[in-house]
């Protein structure tokens, strides 16, 4: 077990270093979600004034799209690592070693986990600063950070299924496009009793990602909702699980020492 | 001029057949707008209820206009993407080498960013009218907001082609991209520019796009408004942008 965990540290210490030092990572994923919520938040206020709207701030309801967005930078940063030591034969070196698939996985998502909580930390505080104010309080603040986190390492474990899978960063990169679809296809930008559309009402019902953003965005304006809270920390579960088993078969099998 | 004509031509051809016989590369291009439509004019529809909001064609040609125009925007980006990939592989420097008169290349990726944008355009016109987007304008006022489209694609092209002229790489795709995602999204996207408050308010009536929306918003509800205006806005930055691709060009030229 010890010698998992000092597996691990190594790989995730070459992670985080491999991160921080691109700032053209790091930069993009943080200011792209402030640029966006500022300039959605702004533009649809008016949406306030409808029966039925949750709050009276749209800054309060779209803070936590911000959160998503941060985790979709989360999957690809991720999985973009895996799949460069994939190309640059960096992970066919490390069967050279006895370095277990499991430390490889776990470490490489080091990387993206410090990216993530540096960009919650960030969207917390300036959505604080410019003036949302969290309805359950510091504790809920600190739910909303660790939810943030999962959903984050929950995105990051789908990138790096598809690096372990396709072995191409380009492939990774292609994959961007089809998580933002899914925000888009969501409740982010509009609470779903109030979407007239039915097709579309449907859609973002089924669509898993609605209840991620849902779940945090009950911290933010409602205060404690259990439901709503046990529904996004229940799917970040299930999505980190299936995602970490598949990348992890994925990677055995490349792997596999013949 | 006729030897500009040629190389704009053969240059265009190349891009467009490069564009059309390589799906991850004509894919996106086309499907993104289409999802921004779905998003927008789906899942915002309520906000066509907003008090004060008074668009006669529905809220559906209200966002459809502006996924048509952000539609163009973005052909002209991808083809600025193309430049750059073309610098990677080495073809633009041949083709340096090769053209007698090397203003043409920059026509002929205006060409092609323009038909590239047709085909995307027409894909989403026919998300909308699926969709049930009421269009209140007649074939003029359509011919009007295809012109106006033109205008950005054109200076969105030129705007990537001069930016891939001077970093010669793929790594400028973020910054060919990001500013002109931010410039789009400072105008009117959601609601008219009166429902607006506050520094968005501020800075989208200063926004040149601004203009070319709202008048395309009159041409497809059949009553345009700051027609002159938004062609001015969109002449301008053409003017303007041809400048930095131009200069862009001259800079590649001397090997800067």
């Amino acid at each position: 077990m010890s010698e998992t965990l000092r597996e691990i540290g190594f790989v995730a210490a070459r992670s985080v270093r491999r991160t921080v030092r691109q700032p053209a990572l790091i930069v993009p994923s943080i200011v792209f979600p402030l640029v966006l919520l500022a300039v959605s938040s702004s533009g649809l206020t008016a949406a306030t004034k409808l029966p039925g709207f949750p709050t009276h701030s749209y800054l309060d309801f779209a803070l936590t799209v911000c959160f998503m967005q941060g985790a979709l930078f989360a999957a690809i940063t991720a999985g973009t690592e895996l799949a460069t030591d994939i190309e640059s034969g960096f992970l066919d070196r490390l069967q050279l070693t006895p370095l277990r698939p499991v430390a490889v996985l776990v470490g490489q998502l080091a990387g993206a986990a410090v990216l993530s909580l540096l960009a919650t930390v960030v969207y917390l505080v300036v959505g604080v600063i410019a003036g949302v104010t969290i309805k359950a309080g510091v504790g809920g603040a600190l739910v909303l950070i660790v939810l943030a986190m999962l959903v984050s390492m929950a995105m990051a474990g789908i990138g790096s299924l598809m690096a372990s899978r396709t072995g191409r960063a380009e492939a990774v990169q292609g994959l961007f496009p089809l998580l933002f679809v899914t925000l888009f296809l969501s409740s982010a930008n509009f609470p779903r009793n109030l979407m007239p559309v039915t097709w579309f009402r449907d859609i973002a019902t089924y669509n898993p990602v609605s209840y991620l953003v849902e779940g945090m965005r009950s911290l933010v304006i409602t205060g404690w909702d259990s439901t709503a809270l046990a529904k996004g920390f229940g799917f970040a579960v299930v999505i980190a699980g299936l995602s970490f088993y598949g990348a992890a078969r994925g990677l055995r099998t490349r792997m596999a020492r013949t | 001029m006729s030897s500009n004509l040629a190389v704009a031509a053969a240059v265009a051809k190349r891009s467009l057949r490069h564009a059309f016989t390589n799906p991850a590369l004509a894919i996106p291009s086309i499907i993104f707008p289409v999802f921004f439509l779905v998003a927008f004019a789906g899942g915002l529809q309520k906000v066509g209820d907003v008090p004060g909001f008074d668009f006669p064609s529905g809220y559906t040609a209200f966002q459809f206009v502006f996924v048509f125009l952000q539609s163009a925007a973005f052909g002209g980006i991808f083809t600025g993407f193309g430049v750059a990939a073309d610098w990677e592989s080495g073809f633009v420097r041949r083709i340096l080498l090769g053209a007698p008169h090397r203003t043409g290349l920059l026509l002929g990726y205006i060409v092609a960013a323009f038909v590239r944008w047709l085909a995307s355009s027409a894909v989403i016109w026919v998300g909308a009218l699926i969709a049930g987007m009421q269009v209140g304008g007649n074939g003029v006022d359509i011919a009007g907001m295809i012109g106006l489209g033109f205008l950005v694609n054109a200076t969105a092209t030129l705007w990537g082609v001069g930016l891939a002229m001077r970093a010669k790489s793929m790594q400028a795709g973020p910054l060919m991209q990001i500013p002109v995602f931010i410039l789009l999204f400072l105008a009117p996207v959601y609601v008219p520019l009166h429902l607006l408050k506050g520094w968005i308010h501020s800075v989208a009536s200063w926004n040149p796009l601004t203009a070319m929306l709202d008048a395309a918003r009159g041409f497809i509800s059949g009553a345009p408004t700051h027609t002159a205006l938004a062609f001015a806005c969109g002449a301008g930055l053409v003017a303007l942008l041809g400048l930095w691709g131009l200069t862009g060009l001259r800079r590649a030229e001397r090997g800067e």
